[in-house]
């Protein structure tokens, strides 16, 4: 990135410029420097001074007086009350009191003293100089002589021992922060392959907290599953959901395209992942007629006629299946763990 | 009169008060000299130079009302069941995190407001520091000597929209769970290690029992901590480059024309604070932001229809919402491309804007310090460069929202999400082209100005019958202003052969520089100023024609 070969020329300094002759006076662009400075009516008419002043006051005045309905009103809202304000509708009157009356006194604030200086502080422009960033070349000089100094009398170059074991030392001293991060989590070993799911977990209705029976499962329904024990109280519920969420459809086993899926439904009852493929979030849009299934956060929408395959959307892969049969009393139960991991995709899916 | 009479009656006894404590903290603090360089130093004037200090004074509100609200927030992830005073939610199982949001918003008196107000100033936040980036940008800002200080502020933006993220993921309500189990997703797909960073970061399985508490330390110590040191170091920079200026009469590269910090801007900038937070303050009592009430406590298995992260993610959302589900399988392991590659948009997307200030000055081989701000126009390639970069990010943005797009608008999300595909390509190459012509063509109207005036719109009657518009000259003022830019000349590669004739060897790198350097100033890129020549021709002749 050294700027050496190209040449001094093609840098605009050093073309003839239109500036090039700033000193000639009749350089039709010359910088004609700084314009006079035009006076307002304030510096000018002592009355438009007064009235300024009176204006910077008044917005001061008002700020103080909002604070005042800030306190009041903090004091003497309910908390809970509702007001209705044209076209905002029903707000907490607490919270649109208390804004509006800090937003007022900070803002009479602001306004006061940006008109006090726009109206009554001098407005005259001043140039100051610029000084190059970079030092003179004197100092640089002395710098790098300096340094050099240092380092010599530090014996670093000469002291190569020192200074490799030095250099190891501290580089291998953070290693141990690093290896305090371990315990922040497990491993994940086989822990996104399986879910609570197994043979013979029964599948509950997720709002009934019912055990699910074919019959409870109607064409065109879309209905939400947990496994069998796990309850909303238990400590794991959050992480177990995560993963076993459930949704149960019937579709007409002749509408079914895709052979295993079939094999795997109980009556054209078919049990499929909730959890997204994409990024994990749950799916719950159902399109009756087509057996599509859409995930609200970023559209994939996959087909549960098929497979459950993608057939639009960022999703990689079919949402996995839960082999479902019904057990000796009549309920719906799974007849194993899924066999693939539910959820987004990772390295080593595989 | 009297205010003489006290003057000398001080002096003769003691100082004023005021002068005393300055001179007591002088002695232990060395301030004299720190405000001669500083009390009278001149700051330019031009309301695009407000954008930043929007940034600054957000930045303020943010950390004043955070600090309020970790009073009251408790950052856990432990099972309760509601009893407060919002009623529809009532015995519902949640986090203490959700129960203790609930509280600041309907049983502290005032919380509700300090949280809008800290949620509304972090969106002016990012929302500023986008539009001040652009500013600096567009006008060449960014050139030696600031180029640290752009990359102090890129950092800014970048923590900026990390801590928005972990800030309004804190309160676990069921909107922004669903915006962390994205990031998990997101995080899995990363190859090797995507699985362990997952399980390090929340402390095992999603949504598992750590997340709320250890994005509150990241929200509340670790990325402000630094951010407040990368804040100090840009203002101290601006200090010390001292502020750029656009051209005009009397200003140079050399010096800076403006009005002294004390006392105009000291009460223009401290003003602008009050203005900024009246403002804020008033939006947070007139238009919700984030009403976690009526999201619900976060699960897993539920979600609602419409989610949308905050407005600064909403280009990575797009940028995931429109990728194709690309997935590779082989020998036993995933490359989930469909997530991956947009999580690797996202990074260089930003990195390039990072870099920009070494690819120009690369480019143009200018190592000298600019204090001279390019009006937009008169870099045309930069201009259309940043245009390009703005239309990405917009369109990533229409991505981001495209259900909302779709049902607000009664359109097709299939159709939305294929416009966004292919404008992501194709958006951004017109948009350079437009904003290249749109400033070439402002360039020629500028030498059109400079060379025969501005249109006066009198017509004049010759005698003769002949009808002419009068163009007015434009004053001294006027045409500095106008030709002080500054052009480049397009770098060569020199000749093949050196002075002996010896063939000479051209690197890759310089004939890529030479061919940038063509695209950026060469035929078709820049529109010659007037020259005096020109000038002199026209003004010294007959009339104007």
């Amino acid at each position: 990135m050294s700027s050496q070969d190209i040449p001094e020329e093609n840098l605009p300094a050093a073309q003839a410029t239109a500036h090039g002759e700033l000193a000639d006076e009749k350089h039709p662009f010359a910088d004609p420097g700084l314009p006079p400075h035009e006076h307002r009516i304030q510096d000018v008419d002592e009355r438009a001074a007064k009235r300024s002043e009176r204006s910077v006051a008044l917005m001061f005045t008002v700020s103080m007086l909002a604070t005042i309905g800030f306190i009041a009103s903090y004091v003497a809202i309910d908390h809970d009350k509702s007001v209705f304000v044209f076209p905002l509708g029903h707000i907490n009157a607490l919270n649109f009191a208390l804004g509006l009356t800090l937003g007022v006194a900070l803002f009479c604030i602001g306004a006061g003293a940006v008109h006090w200086a726009r109206t009554l502080m001098s407005d005259v422009e001043v140039a100051d100089e610029r000084h190059p960033i970079e030092a003179s070349p004197e100092v640089r000089a002395k710098v790098h002589a300096d340094f050099k100094q240092g380092a010599k009398e530090s014996v670093i170059g000469r002291r190569k021992l020192i200074r490799n074991t030095m250099l190891g030392a501290v580089a291998l001293v953070p290693l141990s922060g690093v290896v305090l991060l371990r315990d922040l989590g497990p491993l994940p070993e086989d822990k996104l392959r399986h879910t609570l799911w197994s043979k013979g977990k029964l599948l509950v209705n997720m709002n009934t907290n019912e055990p699910l029976r074919p019959s409870d499962v109607a064409v065109g329904s879309l209905t939400f599953a947990k496994p069998e024990g796990l309850e909303e109280h238990d400590h794991a519920f959050q992480n177990e959901i995560a993963k076993a969420a459930l949704m149960i459809v019937r579709i007409q086993p002749d509408d079914i395209k895709d052979k295993r899926e079939l094999e795997w439904s109980h009556e054209g009852i078919v049990a499929y992942s909730k959890i997204c493929t994409h990024v994990g979030c749950p799916i719950s849009l159902y399109e009756q007629q087509t057996h599509h299934v859409l995930c609200p956060c970023h559209q994939s929408t996959f087909d549960l006629s098929d497979g459950a395959r993608v057939i639009f959307g960022p999703a990689g892969h079919a949402l996995p299946q839960l082999r479902i049969g019904v057990n000796d009393e009549g309920y719906l139960e799974a007849l194993g763990d899924f066999e693939e991991p539910v959820g987004p995709a990772f390295w080593e899916r595989g | 009169m009297s205010t003489q009479e006290s003057t000398t009656a001080r002096s003769r006894g003691k100082a004023p008060a005021g002068e005393r404590v300055a001179d007591w903290a002088d002695g232990r603090l060395g301030i004299y000299s720190l405000a001669k360089a500083n009390m009278r130093k001149i700051f330019p004037d031009h309301w695009s130079f407000m954008l930043g200090e929007v940034c600054l004074y957000s930045f303020l509100i943010i950390i004043l009302t955070g600090v309020y609200l970790t009073l009251f927030f408790h950052p856990s992830m432990n099972e309760v069941e509601y009893h407060g005073s919002y009623v529809p939610l009532q015995g519902q199982l949640m986090s203490e995190a959700y129960k203790s949001t609930l509280d600041i918003s309907f049983d502290v008196r005032g919380g509700l407001l300090i949280r809008q107000i800290h949620h509304w100033a972090a969106i002016v936040f990012l929302a500023g520091m986008f539009v001040h980036m652009m500013r600096v940008f567009f006008t060449g800002a960014f050139r030696k000597p600031r180029e640290i200080n752009w990359l102090f502020g890129f950092l800014l933006f970048v923590l900026g929209m990390f801590t928005g993220f972990t800030g309004y993921s804190l309160p676990d309500d069921l909107l922004s769970g669903t915006g962390v189990r994205f990031t998990q997703g997101a995080i899995l797909s990363v190859p090797i290690v995507g699985t362990y960073i997952s399980m390090f970061l929340f402390g095992g399985e999603f949504p598992g029992d750590d997340m709320v508490a250890r994005f509150y330390s990241i929200h509340i110590l670790l990325l402000p901590g630094i951010m407040l040191g990368l804040v100090v170091a840009h203002l101290i920079l601006v200090f010390y480059h001292k502020h750029t200026q656009f051209a005009g009469p009397g200003k140079t590269n050399k010096n800076v024309v403006g009005m002294p910090l004390l006392p105009v801007y000291m009460a223009k900038a401290g003003g602008f604070f009050f203005l900024v937070f009246g403002v804020i303050a008033i939006l947070a009592g007139i238009a919700t932001v984030n009403p976690i009430w009526a999201l619900g406590p976060y699960r897993p298995d539920q979600v609602s229809t419409g989610a949308q992260p905050d407005w600064y993610m909403g280009f990575a959302e797009g940028l995931v919402r429109a990728m194709p589900g690309w997935e590779i399988n082989f020998w036993g392991h995933t490359l989930v491309l469909g997530v991956f590659i947009p999580l690797a948009i996202f990074g260089l997307f930003l990195a390039a804007i990072a870099l920009y200030p070494f690819i120009e000055s690369w480019v143009t081989g200018d190592k000298r310090e600019h204090h001279i701000l390019d009006r937009p126009r008169n870099a045309p390639t930069r201009t259309g460069l940043g245009v390009a970069w703005v239309t990405a990010y917009m369109i990533m943005l229409i991505g981001g929202g495209n259900d909302i797009i779709a049902t607000h608008f009664h359109l097709s999300i299939n159709a939305v999400t294929w416009f966004v595909r292919i404008g992501f390509f194709v958006g951004p190459v017109v948009a350079f082209v437009i904003t290249k012509r749109i400033c070439l063509g402002l360039q020629r109207r500028d030498k059109d100005k400079v060379l025969h005036g501005r249109e006066a719109g009198i017509i004049k009657r010759l005698p003769h019958g002949e009808f002419i518009e009068v163009h007015e000259p434009l004053s001294q003022e006027q045409l500095y202003t106008l030709t002080a830019h500054e052009q480049y000349r397009p770098a060569e590669i020199g000749p093949a052969v050196d002075d002996n004739g010896v063939e000479r060897k051209a690197k890759g790198s310089q004939k890529l520089r030479a061919k940038l350097s063509k695209a950026y100033y060469g035929e078709g890129s820049q529109i010659p100023k007037p020259t005096v020549e020109e000038y002199k021709e026209i003004t010294s002749g007959h009339g104007h024609h």
